[in-house]
């Protein structure tokens, strides 16, 4: 479980002292993102339809049930999550084919083809603009790829992996045609 | 407030009027005076917006960080995340200090005061419930740890699912008061006098089945001991709730968490509370007492599909 050590729980004291521990991060973001009344705003954010980083953090804080219960359990069906290769082979090959239809085929590539790849099947988030994260972290798959390598490698998934790598190569091209 | 089309109202809890009516616990956001609360997310001055005896705390937020799309990205931003949560969290503390408060989950985001306003008037009644029912409680969380050697043999297997129901489902069978001692001598290697030395593989592999049922006695019995303390901290309690264990991660610890409970406790109930933690640690295995924290665990509104969640109401 390499991959979300966030360092989450970096700031939990060593406890033997036995007392009252300071208010650690992992305790706070299990309230702050878990509990407290769930009122919709006019900002439709679900917390449990975030991609990418926050999954496994997700997972960790979130419990099963609360997810279920919102109809979601889409990890269970996600080869990167549940470590089920199944469907995964037939993805990749799907993406691939699609790649190499958009790079030769006769349309031009929209935004709206980039979406659908990056999508994918497990909803993937579409790269959207190119805000620039806090200390200047972009949160484009390229670069937040740069910020957390063990993630993929740890998984040691190969399959999984290279069909990113498709993706972000087309993400990457993308960035390049808006003339970074 | 005019709306602006590029700022939302970010929406951290929901108080009763009558008794954060007091000047200096209304901040208004008006110029020249200290808000006594702090800053909010974005930095944001956090103030008051008072509506059919409620007051909803809020501070205005820039969309292009707090925008539907935005979200998206900034909230896969640990950084971001984590500065987001602690000041929504000292805010709903801030609050909670003052007085009763509902806290709502984090980045709840309104296009403007008015669509707040709304929902103070459209909501008062689930408001005012949740409220009543966190009225002069506090919110104790209280973890308890396995002991060392009471881990259960395969914990990446468990990882991920919460601990304290595979605590539950081995509790199924009969409390067992010599497991550590027989856990103690699962380690031993020696053999029984008497009898002839057996293989090598054979021994090993009796070792190995000791061991392992030693271990799940142990286990069990960590699983036992969280129901105990579970159960003699709920009868302080107005409310409590289980909550998944925690991973690891999360935790910031190695060992596996058995008991991630939540009490809602009343106020002057807060010191006996404290003081039970205290008498049940020394049990074997870690007792970590947190809070009082707001009542986050507590705050229910009525039409919340399935209620209470995210444990057992007792």
């Amino acid at each position: 479980m390499e991959p979300a050590r966030t360092g989450i729980g970096r700031q939990a004291s060593p406890s033997s002292s036995g007392g009252r521990e300071p208010t650690n991060l992992g305790d706070i973001l299990e309230r702050v993102l878990d509990r407290g009344v769930i009122i919709a705003g006019d900002i439709r954010v679900n917390l449990l339809d975030i991609e990418l980083l926050t999954i496994k953090l997700r997972l960790i804080i979130a419990s099963v049930d609360t997810a279920r219960e919102m109809g979601i359990d889409w990890w269970e069906h996600d080869p990167w999550l549940s470590g089920k290769d199944r469907g995964l082979e037939e993805e990749n090959r799907r993406l691939r084919d699609r790649v190499a239809e958009l790079e030769e085929g006769g349309y031009p590539r929209s935004r709206h083809d980039d979406r659908e790849i990056e999508e994918g099947r497990s909803g993937r988030r579409a790269v959207e603009g190119e805000t620039e994260g806090r200390s200047g972290r972009r949160v484009v798959e390229g670069r937040v790829e740069e910020g957390r390598p063990r993630r993929r490698t740890a998984e040691g998934e190969s399959e999984g992996r290279s069909r990113r790598r498709a993706v972000r190569g087309e993400v990457e091209r993308e960035e390049d045609d808006r003339g970074r | 407030m005019a709306a602006d089309p590029g700022a939302g109202t970010y929406l951290y809890a929901v108080a009763a009027e009558e008794t954060a009516g007091r000047e200096d616990a209304l901040p208004r956001g008006g110029a020249g005076r200290e808000s006594p609360l702090p800053r909010g997310v974005a930095g944001g001055e956090v103030r008051a917006i008072g509506r059919a005896g409620l007051v909803a705390y809020v501070s205005t937020v820039p969309l292009d960080q707090f925008g539907e799309e935005p979200l998206r990205r900034s909230m896969e931003d640990l950084d971001w995340l984590e500065e987001t949560a602690r000041a929504h969290h000292r805010v709903v503390e801030a609050v909670a200090r003052e007085t009763a408060v509902v806290p709502v989950r984090l980045v709840t985001v309104y296009s403007g005061d008015a669509q707040v306003g709304a929902l103070l008037e459209e909501r008062y009644d689930d408001f005012a419930r949740a409220l009543a029912r966190v009225a002069g409680r506090q919110e104790w969380g209280v973890k308890v740890y396995a002991a060392p050697g009471e881990e259960p043999d395969e914990p990446e297997e468990r990882r991920g699912r919460p601990a304290e129901a595979a605590a539950r489902e081995r509790i199924a069978g009969e409390e067992a008061p010599e497991a550590g001692a027989r856990e103690r001598a699962a380690g031993e290697e020696a053999p029984e006098p008497g009898k002839t030395p057996e293989r090598p593989g054979t021994a090993y592999l009796k070792r190995r089945q000791r061991q392992i049922r030693g271990r799940e006695e142990a286990w069990r019995r960590a699983g036992a001991r969280a129901e105990d303390i579970h159960g003699a901290l709920s009868s302080i309690a107005v409310a409590s709730r289980r909550h998944r264990a925690q991973d690891p991660q999360l935790s910031g610890r190695p060992e596996s968490m058995v008991l991630n409970g939540a009490y809602l406790v009343d106020r002057e109930r807060g010191e006996e509370f404290a003081r039970t933690v205290e008498r049940l640690r020394g049990q074997g295995g870690d007792v970590q007492l947190t809070g009082p924290w707001a009542p986050y665990s507590f705050a229910v509104l009525d039409d919340e599909d399935g209620g209470p969640r995210g444990g057992d109401l007792r």
